[in-house]
């Protein structure tokens, strides 16, 4: 039996007149995520897109996987195709929902008869399909309130299409139809999390991670690329930028105040970012800061580090608890590499009773008394190492 | 190292390169001796032959005879076989046992787990200078006393315990208590200890065979209640069809190490020279091994920078050594936290670990290394 998977979409329905662009660009990276699974014909209808196999051995499974990872699609069902004669309509849901059917205790028949040339109205459909399929499972009852399984028959402009309950998609809107930014990716449990949460709101993005060796291990690198290499799945393919920030960072704990470390660190590493940001086209940058989580993240740190630069620094997470970002890490599955125990750039030399109310005027006397960290910088970003990572590939398991 | 100059692998301790004589032993037999040893006919007598072989070769340098030498997968299978097989054979009379309080954890976590089963547990700690009083050990033996283990080589500081001596004192106090000894870092680089001894436990990759085989000794008569169930094999001790590619290269390996010896001891004990010399002109290191450890093993602190950082800082010389502490979230070394160690010299060590294959330069390289870390790094406030 000929199979389709349907693509509902969210809030790009209410785009005016954009929705063309969003559409398209959905379009294309659906197409894109197929490539190789086999032939798809993709297209768009009713605030619907249609993915339709056009060879035999096509691997629906993989395909309907990838599209659930793909922003942009609020809701996907995988559903039978058939003629629009509710004859094939019968046969199509008895055969192709038998296992749940079969599975289910109650049931219920929805349909959606967007072609009006069609003779059976809506309700009709409900009630005729449902008599046929009581008849051929006499096990089932009828519940239109609360069913274990809801049959959907959507009669169509090309042809009618039975599935079983929708399913929800990732949500968000197509990757890079907001633009390009640079993620700030450190390690740890937040920052993949709001990458994936930035992208879902359509941003393209590349990542960028400081190292400092001999502090920090080769294996604190292999624990970001392959968290960089999880979020691609949504992300797609990116590129992460790792700076040697070992100089830098030693200059600034050498000469700098030990209470405002961290926030001289951060505003260190946000100049690089910029600098990196510019060079690759990004307009934002985007970091998993979570108000007042750790000292510099307190309102007045935060104050401190947004004013080194010029573009919009993104915090996607600023409003969430640490609970609500590891429900997330877990869902989109980095948590397990995030916890690794291999310490990152963010947590040595951290003095251990950092300031969290610092002001400005300390923090640009203490930059004053810094003289050399400026041409530090613009060598680390100089000699910052790229490293491409392909949505395809495997993720390197670290244990 | 003598095979490469520009690689100074000093973490022997925690495992050594392969003689590539032994994998072409373990070769030959994978491809030549493939048949199961207890078949029947004529290439599984050849397999069994090669097995006998092999145990024969480990029993020689362990003075002891070849039917006392069981192979197993790995020493932490040893220690657990031997430990938990004595504690459940004697359990009926006795209760108690005696541990040294630097174990590896693949005897000390056996006998906790044994402790958490109604056994009671007495962990004796070792002294500041890093060695396990014997004599006061054995005092703590009475008549319930039914397993008493103790590692002859530490493998973090390369500290000796007498462990006959230990075998000798608490036999006399109590003749039907069991005495275990963890010989993974002491075989083949100080003399067999098995007077005494019940179960002495070796492993391959550190004499430069490869991971994934051990062996026990269990004495003659000498009876344990073994954990698996199978077909048999090692007289039951062991069941499982034996991994005899490996058995051989074990063998092989004990074969080697065994004949050079004096050559390969007066190496290493040249070069620990040098090394201690070396480290005690660095005046912020301290050194935890004690006088007469092993050669092979020498623990340091830094004192003012963080074992991780060094061990990075060195490996981009390719010099490879071992921070004393597991890593830096987890548990701080148990080794020297029973010393008595401060946190700060506990979270500052290394583990430095030397064989026959390293070279003169490579302590060079090392202390070159430490003394530019040592100026260069960040210190710890």
């Amino acid at each position: 039996m000929k199979q389709i998977i349907l693509c509902y979409q969210g809030e790009m329905a209410l785009k005016g007149l954009n929705k063309a662009t969003f559409e398209a660009s959905l379009a294309k990276a659906v197409r894109f995520r197929l490539r190789d699974l086999g032939e798809f014909k993709v297209y768009k209808a009713q605030s619907t897109l249609y993915i339709e196999p056009e060879t035999e051995d096509a691997d629906m499974d993989e395909a309907f996987r990838r599209v659930s990872r793909v922003f942009g699609i609020a809701a996907m069902s995988r559903a039978a195709v058939c003629e629009k004669d509710f004859d094939a309509i019968c046969a199509a849901a008895g055969e192709y929902l038998a296992d749940s059917l079969r599975r289910a205790r109650t049931f219920k028949v929805e349909a959606k008869r967007s072609d009006k040339r069609f003779p059976m109205k809506s309700p009709e459909i409900s009630r005729e399909l449902g008599g046929y399929l009581l008849s051929r499972f006499p096990h089932l009852k009828v519940d239109v309130h609360n069913p274990d399984l809801t049959v959907m028959v959507e009669v169509r402009d090309f042809a009618a299409y039975v599935h079983g309950d929708k399913v929800p998609g990732a949500g968000g809107l197509p990757v890079g139809t907001s633009g390009r930014a640079l993620n700030m990716l450190s390690g740890g449990i937040d920052s993949p999390v709001a990458a994936w949460r930035m992208a879902r709101r359509g941003l393209a993005l590349h990542h960028i991670h400081f190292a400092s060796p001999p502090y920090t291990s080769e294996r604190a690198k292999l624990k970001v690329k392959a968290l960089a290499q999880i979020v691609s799945e949504w992300t797609g393919s990116c590129v992460l930028y790792v700076v040697p920030y070992t100089e830098p960072q030693e200059y600034i704990r050498d000469h700098g105040p030990a209470p405002l470390f961290t926030v001289l660190m951060r505003r260190s590493m946000l100049r690089i970012a910029h600098q990196i940001a510019e060079s690759i086209d990004c307009q934002a940058i985007v970091t998993g800061e979570s108000l007042a989580q750790v000292a510099s993240q307190t309102l007045r740190a935060l104050a401190c580090t947004d004013e080194v630069q010029p573009l919009p620094v993104l915090r996607p997470l600023i409003g969430m608890d640490k609970s609500e970002i590891v429900a997330t890490s877990r869902a989109i599955g980095a948590f397990e590499t995030s916890i690794l125990p291999y310490e990152d750039c963010c947590t040595i030399f951290t003095p251990p009773h950092p300031k969290t109310r610092p002001t400005l005027e300390e923090i640009r006397a203490a930059e004053e008394a810094m003289p050399g960290l400026a041409e530090l910088e613009k060598k680390a970003a100089a000699e910052v190492e790229r490293i491409r990572i392909d949505w395809q590939d495997e993720v390197e398991y670290l244990e | 190292m003598l095979h490469d100059e520009t690689l100074h692998y000093l973490d022997n301790a925690a495992t050594t390169r392969v003689d590539p004589a032994v994998a072409d032993a373990i070769r030959a037999a994978m491809t030549d001796l493939w048949a199961n040893p207890s078949a029947l006919y004529t290439p599984g007598l050849q397999a069994q032959q090669a097995l006998g072989k092999a145990r024969a070769q480990v029993a020689k340098t362990l003075g002891c005879t070849p039917g006392e030498v069981y192979f197993t997968a790995c020493g932490s299978e040893s220690n657990n076989l031997a430990l938990r097989g004595a504690a459940v054979a004697r359990r009926g009379w006795g209760r108690k046992i005696l541990c040294s309080g630097y174990e590896h954890p693949s005897a000390a976590l056996p006998v906790e787990q044994l402790g958490k089963e109604g056994f009671e547990v007495d962990f004796v700690p070792p002294g500041p200078d890093g060695r396990i009083d014997v004599a006061a050990m054995a005092d703590r033996v009475d008549k319930g006393t039914c397993l008493v283990t103790c590692m002859q080589v530490n493998n973090e500081t390369g500290a000796v315990a007498d462990v006959e001596t230990l075998a000798r004192l608490t036999k006399e106090r109590n003749p039907r208590t069991a005495v275990h000894v963890d010989g993974v870092q002491a075989w083949l680089r100080v003399p067999a200890a098995l007077a005494g001894v019940d179960s002495f436990t070796v492993s391959g990759h550190k004499v430069h065979a490869p991971k994934g085989i051990g062996a026990l000794y269990l004495r003659k008569g000498y009876h344990i209640e073994p954990p698996y169930l199978g077909g048999g094999q090692e007289k039951g001790i062991r069941p499982g069809t034996e991994n005899v590619p490996y058995a051989v290269g074990l063998g092989e390996a004990a074969r080697l190490m065994a004949a050079n010896s004096r050559e390969r001891k007066a190496r290493v004990a040249a070069l620990n020279a040098r090394l201690r010399q070396g480290v005690t002109a660095l005046p912020e290191v301290t050194v935890n091994s004690p006088d007469d450890a092993v050669p092979e093993i020498l623990n340091i602190s830094l004192n003012v920078i963080r074992s991780e950082t060094m061990l990075h800082f060195l490996e981009q010389r390719r010099v490879y050594v071992s921070s004393g502490s597991a890593c830096s979230k987890g548990a701080a070394s148990h080794t020297l936290a029973a010393m008595g160690l401060s946190a700060r010299a506990i979270d500052t060590a290394l583990r430095i670990s030397l064989c026959g294959d390293n070279t003169e330069q490579d302590i060079d390289e090392l202390l070159t290394g430490l003394s530019d870390g040592l100026a260069k790094l960040a210190r710890l406030r």
